[in-house]
């Protein structure tokens, strides 16, 4: 849902920049620039890469960059650029997937919760609390190890990280607009409770979804590289990025470069992409922050 | 607050999975699955594992180590503690240097192209992967240029006498300057990428409210006076900044150990963080836990002191 809104508001917002906004509409640009174009490597992966990502031996081991592998060949023979061309997809996967169900969980509990409030209310918000005290990667890390490797182990990993951010901010939301005229007007017309959470107030609370979605995306790309950096992320035939950089460490000191920069690199673009969309997005939205 | 914290890591460890069937794999026999889960109480109800859990923790006992020799997981886990908190004191007091100087200098260009380049360098450092740029870090001083050590805390032959853990500390109380220098060369590069990995939410704060106070009357005051501009700049209106920064600071802490569990593994220094990748690799699960249970425990321990600290600093805060 949040998803299906945010290139509406995106379209509406970008007629809305002015020349006084001209940084931010820069930073929605360029952020979205790198983030299609990521999806783009990621969806037409099979054609781009020239290489399959996984067949040892396609060049010499640690050949350095040249016409023939634009970023070279690890230290099996692979070529680092099918390798990221298929990781953008792995990566893209796993975010997406664990923002729309951790949004999906943490805006569903969120408008519940501060719904209907109470010993349920306190309860789940105590619990929602001590998740995000915790640091995202650590919490990521104790789930991981015990849920073990796999995409859908480190997408459910994510997850939970996230839930308890759209948990807070929804709950808060709701508990202000609970008070509100016009929803107390649906209640005196009879609306029940289930019409009113979902009819009445879920529609007020989504504008401010995308900007935390976006964050959001932006640090998951981040743990989920953290994740399989420190090897508890996916299984070794899966081509990814995090995996990729801890073993280009191998030969660092042989001044072999490639293998680890171009991997880490990708990351450091992607998390950009969201960001830098996500603070744009939440400078033209929100303009009492304007200037920070 | 400790206790539902300490709760929450039992259940999210205990949910989430059998800590025996992922240690030993699919196809390890039933007989030795059983013996090893009797070995750790895992056979036992729920809420007895529970509280044998609780009580534990309450004896600051964190179990056994499930490999080499079994060592108490406390002990190990303290004798890896300084070398985090050497690590994380002086990337902490560099990130604050950073981000205050930067966040002051944007300010007072506001809206100038120097302004927005601090203003993009804010996002940027948010993005930085620590293993990576502590990689291009390593790259271009320890391997091409060969001015610093790329790993570890101390050249092994220069390691000063174990004081309190901390090397720089150490070489300074046992007046020995080789290992001094030495410790601080090993210091510079993880310091350096954690510290600028946490500098950018300073530069953002701090920028966004000396643009609030320099606009303020007692600045135009200051200034009709003819003060001095650094003496405005950095007497009167960073003082009043200053506020929100330690706000920040506080909330930093969960940030800056996360960050250290990647800097030290990124750089090989051998802190909690480093620990705790290496016993990843090597599926010891008592380990990790306790690590977890141990990291929980000084979040919490640091808010509390951070609350307390407040009160001294404004006076207007009650509990």
């Amino acid at each position: 849902m949040a998803n299906l809104t945010a290139p509406k508001m995106i379209t509406s917002m970008l007629s809305k920049i002015s020349p006084r906004r001209g940084v931010e509409g820069l930073f929605i640009i360029v952020g979205l620039a790198i983030i299609l174009t990521f999806i783009f490597m990621a969806i037409f992966a099979p054609v781009l890469a020239p290489y399959d990502p996984n067949k040892t031996r396609v060049g010499g081991l640690y050949e350095s960059p040249n016409p023939k592998f634009p970023m070279g060949t690890d230290r099996l023979g692979r070529d680092i650029l099918s390798r990221i061309i298929w990781g953008s997809r792995t990566v893209l996967i796993v975010t997406f997937l664990s923002m729309a169900l951790s949004s999906a969980c943490g805006v569903t509990l969120g408008l519940i919760s501060g719904y209907v409030g109470g010993k349920f209310d306190t309860a789940l918000s105590l619990f929602m609390d001590s998740l995000y005290a915790f640091p995202g990667l650590i919490l990521a890390i104790a789930l991981a190890v015990m849920l073990g490797q796999g995409i859908m182990p480190v997408t459910v990993s994510l997850t939970v990280v996230y839930v308890p951010i759209y948990f807070r901010m929804i709950r808060s939301e709701v508990l202000s607009m609970k008070e509100s005229l016009f929803v107390e007007a649906a209640r005196a017309i009879g609306a029940k409770g289930r019409t009113l959470i979902f009819k009445y107030i879920f529609p007020n609370v989504i504008p401010s979804i995308p900007i935390v979605l976006s964050l959001n995306a932006a640090d998951a790309v981040l743990t989920l590289a953290a994740l399989s950096f420190l090897g508890l992320g996916l299984p070794a035939h899966i081509p990814d990025w995090g995996f990729d950089l801890r073993m280009g460490y191998g030969a660092l000191t042989a001044k072999i470069w490639w293998p680890g920069t171009f991997p880490g690199l990708m990351i450091v673009l992607l998390t950009l992409g969201f960001s830098l969309f996500g603070e744009g997005l939440a400078e033209i939205l929100n303009p009492k922050l304007s200037g920070r | 607050m400790l206790l539902i914290l300490l709760s929450v890591v039992f259940v999210v460890l205990r949910v989430a999975g059998d800590p025996v069937s992922a240690m030993l794999g699919g196809h390890a026999p039933i007989s030795e699955i059983e013996r090893i889960r009797k070995q750790l109480g895992l056979d036992k109800p729920l809420y007895i594992q529970y509280l044998n859990y609780l009580m534990n923790l309450a004896h600051f006992d964190l179990g056994r180590s499930m490999i080499w020799g079994q060592r108490p997981v406390l002990d190990e886990i303290l004798e890896h503690f300084p070398a985090t908190l050497e690590l994380s004191i002086s990337a902490f007091t560099f990130s604050i240097l950073l981000g205050v100087f930067t966040g002051v200098f944007s300010a007072r260009r506001r809206n100038k192209p120097a302004d927005h380049a601090i203003r993009l360098y804010g996002i940027i450092t948010y993005s930085i992967f620590i293993p990576w740029f502590g990689l291009v870090l390593q790259l271009i001083f320890g391997v091409y240029l060969g001015w610093l050590p790329i790993s570890g805390r101390s050249d092994p032959r220069m390691a000063p006498e174990i004081i309190t853990g901390l090397y720089v500390l150490d070489s300074i109380l046992t007046m020995n300057l080789p290992s001094l220098i030495d410790s601080i060369r090993h210091l510079i590069l993880p310091t350096v990428t954690l510290g600028i990995y946490l500098s950018g939410i300073y530069t953002r704060l701090t920028r966004t409210h000396m643009i609030d106070i320099l606009q303020s009357d007692f600045i135009r005051a200051a200034r009709a006076r003819g003060l001095p501009e650094r003496t405005i700049i950095y007497k009167h209106a960073l003082k009043n900044a200053f506020i929100p920064i330690l706000t920040m600071m506080g909330l930093q802490f969960a940030l800056l150990l996360a960050g250290a569990v990647l800097t030290e593994t990124t750089f090989s220094w051998p802190g909690m963080g480093y620990f705790l990748y290496e016993r990843i690799s090597y599926r010891d699960f008592t380990t990790i836990q306790g690590t977890i249970v141990f990291i929980a425990t000084l979040i919490v321990l640091i808010s509390l002191i951070v609350d307390i600290i407040y009160v001294y600093i404004d006076p207007r805060i009650r509990y």
